[in-house]
Formats: structure tokens, sequence, C-alpha cells
């Protein structure tokens, strides 16, 4: 699904190069469940920008269900985004003068469909989340759990293979961070490829594949069933903190 | 493409700041209202003028006689001359350019009350004229009729007069026609009152103080000889009247032994060259009024423009937000343009409106005053309005252009990030 091969990227500060990815190679498989970890400034929230097509890298190669990620024109990309990718993001980013079925049904609108069918489509997804009761209420009208759960069906609704989550509990507090894990997991478990970037240990348990990053390079990859392990070592980590 | 979502969005970023949106527009909105009425008064301005003059042949000339200036074949600088019937005669045979040509003799109203009837008397300009005058200068009959060439050929002794002589010299309820004027002495009948169809005075006093009589007989009753004071031509269509003028002054100099450089002896006057004039005045006017207006406009769309420019900043992470979710970067500046035309358009309509209502109030003012005002139908044509229309559109366009291409350059990313 995904195959990440020696990724470079820096950034321009001023007169300052800042070397970010250092050479990542990653494979992710249809259907896993990922998690991205790493103290900021590890370079996960430029990792998943360039798996979201939000951002280039510099060197190596990406390919994205078979396909070359490179040197693609905005338009290209913005129409592989709406097909391909669902963004959740830690502050939700909704619109904030659209209510919560438009903004779900925004990715629709974009794709061409007409305003009736893709509000109907959004009805379903907010139902799913059970949001409907909401879905006339505008953002600044919802707690956080609820926004976050509007930006998951917008994710979900123009069926997308990878969900991809920017510290998607980040703004949350722990009932709802779980809450909101919890819909991750059965998205995944419908065979969507989720990768969520975190700092939390806690939320990284609950994923099958840990992907430790440290100074812009893979420092560990805890498999599913090491799992239990990782579990230990947090645990231990939470004792001796 | 310009769904109702687009509209959403458009008037909710409007909505949310409705001061900056009202100011912003206002600057459209002056720009435009300026323009139409500027536009309107010059138009009036022409109107009136032209409505002046429009029964009035814009290929004619005129002619008089002054004292020579240049000593010429004995005779000394200063003479007295006037022109005379073989004068026309010699000109109605030789050149062929003329389309009318009509002598004149002017009367006497500088002696004071010359026109009697009974109790009655006035003083009025009295002209002898041929009736190719009339198709010359226009003039209606309002009762009775225009003199005709059988007055003149039978030397008749019939007048017609303006209507302020009807006034002065008859009753209101009295028929002017077939009644006798006694002017200067000789009794006329009265065949017309008539009515002028422009403003242009040849020959001074009032136009509706006026009493035409057949040249034959003014020339004739009041022993004039064989004198013209006054005449007019026309010239030929295909001819140009000033050409026409040269080559009559040319004609009448040798025929008077006037020196040919004397440029003083032969009075003349052409309207074909005014006309020039007042076109060019008028296009000037026009020329000026768009120049001002449209720079008042300019300066209402760099306010939209900087507006939108500070709008995009504002949405800097909203627009990151719908690029991520597949906003294509023509979409994002469709978005953007469409909501500056969409405000540029909505002042200007607003301006365009209010100007063309005022300029409506104040056509009815004008009407009330009836037509002695040189203002006449200061109105704003469709053409004018569609112009101002399609500048409005293109002007928003333009304003929205330069923050359409700032806002497809931000990245994505980076609109993401913009909130820390």
């Amino acid at each position: 699904m995904i195959t990440l091969n020696n990724i470079h990227k820096s950034y321009v500060m001023g007169s300052s190069k800042l070397h970010v990815l250092k050479g990542i190679d990653l494979d992710i498989e249809q259907g896993e469940f990922v998690s991205i970890m790493g103290s900021s400034g590890s370079g996960k929230s430029t990792l998943l920008n360039i798996l979201g097509m939000l951002d280039n890298y510099d060197e190596g190669t990406y390919h994205l269900d078979n396909k070359l990620i490179a040197n693609m024109s905005e338009k290209k990309s913005a129409q592989l985004r709406n097909e391909m990718v669902g963004f959740v993001f830690q502050s939700f980013n909704l619109i904030s003068f659209k209510n919560a079925m438009e903004n779900v049904a925004l990715p629709l609108y974009y794709k061409g469909v007409n305003r009736k069918k893709r509000n109907a489509i959004a009805m379903e997804y907010l139902d799913k989340l059970g949001l409907a009761p909401w879905a006339e209420h505008m953002p600044n009208e919802m707690s956080g759990g609820q926004k976050q759960r509007v930006a998951i069906a917008r994710a979900l609704i123009s069926h997308p293979k990878i969900i991809l989550a920017d510290e998607p509990t980040g703004a949350l507090d722990t009932s709802t961070s779980y809450e909101v894990m919890e819909i991750l997991k059965e998205i995944n478990n419908e065979g969507i490829t989720v990768i969520i970037v975190t700092h939390e240990h806690d939320i990284a348990a609950m994923t099958q594949k840990v992907v430790r990053l440290k100074d812009g390079r893979i420092d560990e990859i805890i498999r599913n069933g090491d799992l239990r392990a990782f579990r230990h070592t947090y645990n231990k980590e939470l004792e001796t903190a | 493409m310009l769904d109702l979502d687009l509209w959403k969005e458009i008037l909710s970023a409007l909505r949310q700041n409705r001061l900056r949106s009202f100011m912003t527009a206002f600057g459209v909105f002056w720009g435009i209202f300026m323009l139409i009425i500027m536009s309107g008064a010059g138009r009036a301005l022409e109107n009136g003028v032209m409505e002046g003059v429009k029964a009035f042949a814009t290929n004619s000339a005129f002619f008089w006689t002054e004292r020579t200036s240049v000593p010429y074949e004995g005779f000394q600088r200063g003479r007295r001359w006037i022109y005379n019937n073989q004068d026309i005669e010699y000109i109605r045979q030789n050149v062929s350019e003329i389309e009318y040509l009509s002598p004149r003799l002017f009367g006497w109203q500088q002696n004071g009350d010359n026109t009697v009837r009974g109790e009655r008397t006035g003083a009025f300009n009295i002209f002898g004229d041929y009736p190719d005058y009339f198709k010359i200068d226009g003039w209606t009959p309002v009762k009775g009729r225009l003199m005709n060439e059988i007055d003149v050929r039978q030397k008749r002794k019939v007048c017609v007069i303006g209507e302020r002589v009807e006034e002065v010299m008859f009753d209101k309820e009295e028929d002017p026609i077939g009644q006798y004027l006694k002017i200067s002495g000789v009794y006329f009948q009265v065949v017309g009152v008539i009515h002028p169809e422009t403003r242009i005075n040849i020959g001074g006093g009032k136009k509706e103080e006026t009493i035409i009589i057949p040249f034959s007989t003014m020339q004739t009753a009041y022993n004039y000889g064989d004198e013209i004071h006054f005449f007019s031509v026309t010239a030929n269509r295909g001819t140009s009247v000033s050409a026409l003028e040269e080559k009559l002054k040319r004609i009448l100099k040798e025929r008077h032994k006037i020196a040919p450089d004397d440029m003083q002896a032969i009075g003349s006057f052409n309207i074909e060259a005014e006309f020039k004039k007042f076109s060019m005045l008028f296009f000037g006017i026009q020329a000026l009024t768009w120049i001002v207006g449209i720079g008042t406009l300019m300066a209402g769309v760099i306010g939209v423009s900087n507006i939108m420019l500070v709008i995009i900043k504002e949405r800097t992470q909203e627009i990151g937000i719908q690029r991520a979710i597949g906003a294509t970067p023509a979409k994002i500046m469709l978005h953007i343009i469409a909501e500056s035309v969409f405000l540029t358009v909505m002042a200007g309509y607003v301006g365009l409106s209010l100007g063309v209502g005022l300029l409506e109030v104040l056509n009815q003012i004008l009407l009330a005053a009836g037509d002695e005002v040189f203002f006449r139908n200061p109105e704003v044509n469709l053409s004018m309005a569609l112009s101002a229309l399609a500048v409005l559109v293109f002007a928003g366009a333009f304003a929205g252009f330069i923050p359409a291409r700032r806002a497809i350059r931000i990245k994505p990313i980076d609109a993401l990030r913009d909130e820390g």
C-alpha cells in the first residue's frame, strides 16, 4: 500500500537548513493500524504530511497504491488526496461557518457531487458516528469529541484508502480520546489503513504497529506481537517518571 | 460552479466584517456613482446644446460685409461696401456646390417701435428673407403658413411673425391670420405665426420677436435698390462648407475689388467648423469623465483588493483545510475571485442605481423648468451602463486576482500549520 524508500526532507529556515527526515524506509500494508511516535522535532508530522501529499520530499521514492507520488501538479495532488486520503487533525480543522453536515459533505463538494446527494451521504456518516442530532449545529456549538467525530466523518465520506490522523487525541481528555480511538479502530476493522501521529504511549499502544522516530530516522518498529512488551516498557516508563 | 455553497461562503465572509465590507464597497460605489453622474451631466449638456441646434443646417455658412482693411486698386482701406443682387445672380449661376442660397435684409429695430396696429406698438426684428432660409434655420408655423416662393415672386406684402410679436400685437382670443400690421409705414398681412426650432441666432435679438417679410417686397418697399445685407448658403451633399466658404469669398473679393489678402472685409461664419468645436468639446468632457471616473473606481478596486488580501490572510487555515480535503487551486481561486467580483458588482450596482436615480430626479426638475435650459435629458444610455458593469466585473476580477494568486501559493501544509 505505502512504500517509502530513503525519503529525505529538509526545510530552509533563513540561512540555515534543517534536515528533518534523514532517509526513511517504511512499508505499510493495506488495513494496518499504525502509529508514528517520537519526541517533538523528530519529524513525525513531516512524515505524515508527506504521506498525505500535503508536502513534497527532496529525495527518495514514495509509492502509494503502486503509484509513484512525485512532482505532481497541485491539481493532481488535490484530486488524489480527495480520492485516497482522509485527514483528521489535532485541532479538528472544521470550517467554522458551515454546520456539521456541510463540513462532512465538503470533500464530496470538491468531487462535484450535487448538494442533495452529498448532504444525504453526510447524514449517513454522521448517523454512523452518533451525531445525527447535531447535523445542523455549527462547530462552535459542539464539544471537542463531537468536533473530532465530525472531522472523522468528513475524512471517511470520500471512501479513502488511508486515514491520516495528526495527534487526533491531542486536544481531548482521556475518556474522549479513547472513544475516538475506538472509532478509529472500527474504521480500521473495515479494512481502511489508519496512520496516526501521537506522542501518547497509551494511544500508540492501541495500534498494531508503532513506528518510533528519532532525529529524522526510524529508531524502532514495534510490531503486533511485541506490543505487549511495549505496554510493559511503557508502564515502567510511567513508574519511573 | 457558482453554487449555493459558494454564495454562502461569500456572504458569511462579508457578514463577519460588515463595517469593513461596507467601507470597502463604498469606494467602488462612489467611483461608479461619480462616473454615472458626471457622464450623465456631460451628456445632458451635450443634449441641451445639440437640441438647440439640431434643426439647423450643419453644412451652412453666413456672409456679411465689414470695412476693408487693405488698400487695393486705388481704393483706400476702411471702405464700406455691400453685396448686391448681381452677386447673388452670379453665384447662383457659377457655383454649383450650393444647395440653398438665401439673401437677407435687416430691418430697423434700433429706431424704436417700428410696428403699429391700432393702439398697439412694438419694436421687432424685421428681416427680408427667401423661403430657402427656413431650410437653413428651421422654423415651424404655429398658425397659418410659412412664407413661400410666390410671396417673393409677386412681392406680396405679407409677413410671418414670431410668437412674442403675436402676444404684443394681438389679443389672446384674436386670430392674427389675415390681420394687418403696419411695419415702418407699410401695411403687411399676417399669414403665419412661427416658432423657432433652433437656438442659433443669426442677426441678433430674440428669435420670438422676429417678423419675416419677403425679401423682394422689403427691397422694393423700403428703397434698398439692389442691396443685400447678408446671405446664407448651404453646401451640396459631399461638399465641405468650409471649402465653399473660401470659394465664395474669393469670388466676392474679385467682384468688389477687395484685396485677396484682406482678412476683414468679408465677415463670415460657418456652422461646420463650430460643430466640430462642439464635438471636440463634448468628446473632451466625456473623456475627462471616464478618466476621473475610472480613477475613482480604481481607488475603490484597490481597496477591494486590499481587503481580499486581509481576508485571505485570515482564512489561511481554512484554505489549507479545503486544500487538504481535495479543493483544487482553480477552485480556491474561483472562490476568491467570485467573492471579489461579488463585492465589486454589488457596490457598483448600488452606485449605478443611485446615480441613474439621481439623474432621473434631475431630469424631472429640468423638464419642469421648460426648454429654456441648456441642460437636457441627463440620461445614461444602456451601452454606458453595460460598459460600466463590464468595467466593474473586470475590476472585481482584477481585484481578486492578486489575492487569489497569493492564496494558492500558500501550501496546504503551511496553511494548516498557520495556527501554530
